[in-house]
């Protein structure tokens, strides 16, 4: 599995006039790949993964990829930042939701489902309601939903975005851990530069408004890695490159409130 | 903190008993004018009167029997309208001018224009009584359906959620709290009316026993089928409370 994005662009039509939000965002992934997109805020993160999904429709530019589903579609799956799991669902339910969708039955569902559970720790809370949980918690749910779907692509906008610190590396570490044994290509949107050289195999950072890929850059390091990986000389070099990218484009985007 | 819970449950049963001693004191002392006011003990004893001689459980019935006939006339079609017109910004744009226009009339007093279609029946009363559920309804569920997070629609259909799924997965289960609510408006309506209703055009009912007891001047039978009705809208709103507990555990447990 392989995708390509050619030229994609998408404008939003408000009352005021037109938003450019992409302007030819032009990548490839490879299967089994961890790409980490960086950018500062409002530079379409968001609207890149809501197209590759197929949420949302290019204005211009398309997405190629080679397809095992019957409708011809990207199989995909989207972690959101918060909100993504149904509050009206328990637990298993929720991790069990994209079978459902593909229409498969009860008992071979909740199986899968609870495997997948067991591996975030969360057997314990299988029955439980969302709210019953933390927040960290409820992001492992959005997690184990995702991963349990068994997508061709796995697409996660800022999902530790809005934890601490701590829960943030515990939780990094474990999605490296379920992602080892179930590769997938991934597409990871953050703004924390920090995260996306530790998970990344590479890193694409993007330009504010309207939003460009600006640079490819490969993460010299291999894998498992650890904590201490981050502190090693070339790593922190990497990180000192984006950030003189992202630089500017914060301080314009400070200058220039919208 | 438990003690305290428990304090202030007990405190509004206290204050009604605490009111009641007086007033019944004040009228055995001859303060209070007994045929106003009749002593509580001579409206509880009207009351057992009432019941065992099957005058208060047959009338109960008639109104009983019109608020649910009428509610079920008129919530279920406010509940489908109102799923539709959540989900459709086509249908709102149709209904809601339509909605706007009607929902503010008193419902009582499109009762003549009913008789008249309807003639002075059965029919006539449960039809308005209807009429007024339908409206809390509608607009209830139409609100518990816009309420729904769009990320939750956008789950759905990412992963491959095909529209009668996201209808009992997403705008069913979301809509639940304000399409219960909406139950329990349409209720205390369907009481409201139907109680009205009687006071006005009915031989049997709570309503009418009322209007009766106010002709005869019989007040201690007046204040014992008040109570009567307060009882029945009381246990409405338990049995909607308990509805809500069962079907709602999200919810209800988030707001304890």
């Amino acid at each position: 599995m392989r995708f390509e994005c050619h030229n994609l662009c998408k404008v939003y039509l408000t009352r005021d006039g037109s938003v450019t939000a992409l302007d030819g965002v032009t990548f490839a992934a490879e299967q089994e790949e961890f790409v980490c997109i960086v950018g500062p805020s409002g530079c379409g993160k968001t609207t890149l993964l809501k197209l590759i999904a197929g949420l949302l429709e290019p204005t211009v530019g398309r997405i190629t990829f080679d397809s095992d589903a019957a409708d011809g579609r990207l199989r995909s799956a989207l972690v959101f930042q918060e909100h993504g799991v149904f509050p009206w669902m328990t637990v298993l339910d929720n991790v069990a939701f994209g079978l459902e969708m593909q229409g498969v039955g009860r008992q071979d569902r909740y199986a899968r489902a609870r495997a997948f559970i067991r591996k975030v720790g969360l057997s314990a809370f299988a029955n439980n309601y969302p709210h019953e949980l933390s927040v960290g918690m409820r992001q492992r749910v959005g997690i184990a939903r995702a991963f349990v779907a068994d997508p061709q692509v796995l697409l996660m906008d800022e999902p530790f975005g809005s934890l601490d610190a701590q829960t943030k590396l515990v939780l990094q570490e474990e999605l490296l851990r379920i992602w080892k044994d179930n590769r997938k290509l991934v597409v990871y949107v953050t703004h924390d530069i920090e995260e996306a050289v530790l998970l990344a195999d590479r890193v694409l950072v993007m330009s504010g408004r309207p939003g460009r890929i600006r640079e490819e850059i490969q993460v010299p390091l291999g894998r498992p890695r650890n904590l201490s990986d981050r502190e090693r000389p070339e790593v922190v070099e990497v990180k000192l490159r984006i950030w003189g990218m992202l630089e500017d484009e914060v301080r314009q985007g400070l200058e220039m409130p919208t | 903190m438990k003690k305290t819970m428990r304090l202030e449950r007990w405190l509004p049963v206290a204050l009604v008993a605490g009111i009641l001693a007086v007033w019944e004191w004040q009228v055995s002392a001859g303060r209070m004018s007994a045929l106003f006011f009749p002593a509580p003990s001579t409206i509880a004893a009207t009351f057992a009167r009432l019941l065992t001689t099957c005058v208060l459980p047959a009338n109960i019935v008639a109104t009983l029997s019109r608020v649910f006939v009428g509610l079920a006339l008129g919530a279920i079609p406010g509940l489908i309208l109102g799923l539709a017109m959540g989900s459709s910004s086509r249908l709102r744009a149709v209904f809601d001018p339509l909605i706007a226009a009607l929902h503010p009339l008193p419902k009582i007093a499109v009762l003549p224009l009913i008789m008249i279609i309807f003639g002075i029946g059965e029919t006539s009363k449960v039809v308005v009584v209807a009429i007024a559920c339908f409206f809390p309804m509608l607009i209830s569920t139409a609100a518990g359906v816009r309420q729904i997070h769009p990320i939750y629609f956008e789950v759905a259909e990412n992963y491959g959620g095909r529209l009668l799924q996201v209808f009992t997965r997403v705008v069913l289960p979301g809509s639940l709290p304000l399409v219960l609510s909406g139950l329990r408006l349409a209720l205390n309506t369907a009481l409201l009316l139907a109680i009205a209703v009687e006071l006005v055009s009915a031989r049997e009912g709570l309503g009418s026993m009322i209007w009766f007891a106010w002709e005869t001047l019989r007040t201690e039978e007046l204040y014992a089928t008040l109570a009567t009705t307060a009882a029945l809208g009381i246990s409405f709103n338990i049995v909607v409370q308990y509805l809500t507990a069962k079907l709602v555990p999200w919810q209800v447990e988030r707001e304890g």
